[in-house]
């Protein structure tokens, strides 16, 4: 059951160090100071996120076959090599401009409130407790990404086909948060973890009201992109491992 | 209110608000004293944030964006008080971003490698400290409350960037190196970041005397040195200053000369990343700008949808 | 640059209540084009480090404030009313506390 936890409780730590990791490229390049500190701030809550999780997943390893070397935070995040992530690819999109980082942070956010608020009945009290201080900061993205798509949707002629444009970059990646596998059905049936199929109704009603409000059109569901839980992932992922291991990778060993 | 009992109320440890009578030439001066160092808070941001992506563990990830998110709040609060003397920030930004204002010179060299973001916190934001707090005091009240707000944040950002060196310093040989790369690069042009020798410093007495500044550069320059010389040779880092020496007699280290025509090189844009800077600034202006325009006329219309 | 609309977003005042038991203190203040999005940024840009827990922000056009041309108008008409300060109330030396 460790083995599982561990490889479950990876997949919520490696989707927030993603997301944390690119919303970090984005501090001091902001479109006006008070959105560059809103989005930074964001930015160290998926980081604090990423670090509760993979120190979790670390313990749980290391419980599940102890003659691993228990690796905690910084060994799962600067050590593994791109097949062994299994983050959602959402994630892992570039920010591009400000338009489709709202996007992804929008579409990921209503997955995310959702996804913890499930998580905070996990029979695991580990992860109902880091779900539990999560789900707070999760609402807190989702109310910001939110306003942001009614201001982008419902602003100038400009910003409104822009905001279209960034919605239909990200929609493809979306069934990905929801697929069900093995791993999710065993933590679903066991109570630890969350049907994720279960939480689509409610992501499509809170999406599509938001999305209407801000007179934007629900792209459509032409193609799904996944791979992502399984370690497949985009051409861009391996550059941001790339930077975001080199001192790790450079100089092992060593404390910093 | 006349210039005259002006004078005389500031230097009587008064402070001026926002909407009290003053000369205009000290409405100008802090105007540009104030702007200018927004300016260096919001360009200071860049040379750090390089490393955000590439930081060596998660924990320092967090304390380096934390750190540069304080930096983008300290230019906020600045420009806010700049915009109590009847001046608007979009306007003083826009001199940064055609090259028309200045900025901190030290921003406008390269972080090159990781021991560079504890040398900035460090020596560049302990000359900060060194600067500002003595501003915390000033004559004019929102400058001065901003400072209070900025001195108590940036207290923090001194210890993280000491607390890098001496790991590193108590690392591997590699780490050692860049520990004193960091440290041969950084130190001058921390140095230079006081100002101009007091001899070359034109603005300085009428700012002493309105308690604008309440100490000249050189004092606090020596201030500088005097402190952080023994903090580098408490972790075994050399000073990159072959004349540097405790003087029994002064109770102060003597230091060399500095070399103030690369101070004014780099102030006049000759710096290594002087371009670089002002083109992230302006990249990030400008591609913001359709976002700006557009929560512009969201506004409009949910107030005219309100009135209605 | 040039191209740009005119109309910037507005300035915002920022009044922070510390705690529970205590009035809102002027803090700071900031740009916003909304007031949603001004208490947004109040809480990021001033209470990152636990300053409050209860926001105001209001747009510094609708402060009315006195001028300093009217202070001594206002204000100095208060100096000479000493008997509303109950040090102005000698007690014999018996009543310890009052």
């Amino acid at each position: 059951m460790s083995k599982d936890q561990f490889e479950y409780v990876l997949r919520a730590g490696d989707d927030a160090l993603i997301l944390g990791q690119q919303l970090g490229l984005l501090t001091g390049h902001g479109p006006v100071i008070e959105e560059d500190i809103a989005l930074t701030n964001i930015g160290l809550d998926q980081i604090g996120q990423a670090r509760a999780w993979l120190s979790l997943a670390g313990r749980l390893e290391h419980a599940a076959s102890s003659e691993l070397t228990l690796r905690d935070e910084d060994a799962l995040t600067f050590l593994r090599d791109a097949p062994e992530f299994c983050n959602c690819l959402l994630v892992e999109r570039p920010n591009g401009d400000f338009g489709d980082t709202i996007a992804r942070q929008f579409l990921y956010d209503n997955y995310a409130v959702l996804w913890l608020e499930a998580m905070t009945a996990s029979s695991n009290d580990e992860m109902a407790g880091i779900a539990a201080k999560s789900v707070k900061e999760a609402r807190y993205h989702l109310q910001h990404s939110s306003r942001w798509v009614l201001r982008l949707g419902d602003g100038t002629t400009e910003s409104h086909s822009r905001m279209q444009a960034s919605l239909g970059r990200m929609w493809p990646y979306v069934n990905e948060l929801f697929d069900v596998d093995e791993l999710t059905t065993r933590a679903a049936s066991e109570g630890w973890g969350v049907d994720p199929s279960k939480l689509r109704s409610a992501w499509d009603a809170g999406v599509n009201a938001v999305l209407a409000e801000a007179t934007l059109s629900r792209p459509d569901d032409d193609f799904s992109m996944r791979g992502g839980r399984t370690g497949s992932h985009t051409e861009a992922f391996g550059f941001m491992l790339a930077e975001m291991q080199f001192l790790q990778r450079a100089y092992p060993d060593c404390n910093w | 209110m006349n210039s005259t009992l002006f004078d005389a109320y500031v230097a009587d440890e008064k402070k001026i608000e926002p909407k009290d009578w003053m000369p205009d030439a000290y409405r100008k001066t802090l105007v540009r004293q104030i702007s200018q160092h927004a300016h260096s808070e919001v360009v200071g941001m860049l040379p750090e944030a390089n490393w955000i992506s590439r930081a060596p563990s998660l924990k320092r990830k967090a304390i380096l964006m934390a750190k540069v998110q304080d930096e983008a709040g300290h230019g906020l609060y600045l420009y806010s008080a700049a915009e109590t003397l009847g001046v608007e920030r979009d306007d003083l930004y826009l001199d940064l971003l055609e090259g028309k204002a200045k900025y901190s010179s030290i921003f406008n060299y390269p972080t090159q490698n990781w021991a560079d973001i504890g040398a900035i916190g460090w020596l560049v934001d302990g000359a900060a400290i060194m600067n500002q707090v003595p501003l915390c005091k000033c004559s004019y009240g929102p400058y001065a409350r901003a400072m209070v707000r900025v001195c108590k944040e940036e207290s923090f950002h001194q210890r993280q960037g000491f607390q890098i060196m001496l790991v590193m310093t108590e690392g591997s040989a590699e780490q050692k190196a860049m520990a004193q790369d960091a440290m041969n690069r950084w130190w001058w042009p921390a140095l230079m970041m006081f100002g101009p020798p007091d001899g070359d410093s034109p603005n300085s007495a009428q700012s002493m005397k309105w308690n604008i500044k309440r100490f000249s550069n050189d004092e606090l320059r020596q201030k500088f040195v005097d402190m952080t010389v023994p903090q580098a040779e408490l972790i075994g880092l050399t000073v990159p200053d072959a004349d540097l020496k405790w003087n029994e007699q002064t109770g102060h280290y003597d230091f060399g000369e500095i070399d103030w025509s690369e101070f004014k090189r780099v102030i006049k844009g000759g710096g290594p990343c002087n371009v670089e800077r002002l083109a992230a600034c302006n990249k990030a202006w400008n591609d913001g700008a359709w976002v700006r325009q557009a929560a512009t006329a969201y506004a409009e219309k949910k107030s005219s949808n309100a009135t209605r | 640059m040039s191209s740009e609309t005119k109309k910037k977003w507005p300035l915002w005042e920022v009044f922070i209540r510390s705690r529970q038991g205590l009035s809102h203190k002027h803090a700071g203040s900031l740009h916003a084009a909304d007031a949603e999005m001004a208490l947004e940024n109040a809480r990021d840009v001033y209470t990152r480090r636990n300053e409050g827990e209860s926001l105001w922000v209001v747009e510094a056009v609708h402060i009315v404030a006195s001028s300093p041309g009217d202070k001594s108008t206002y204000f100095d008409p208060a100096n000479d009313k000493v008997y509303r300060h109950p040090t102005f109330y000698k007690l014999p030396d018996e009543v310890k506390h009052m």
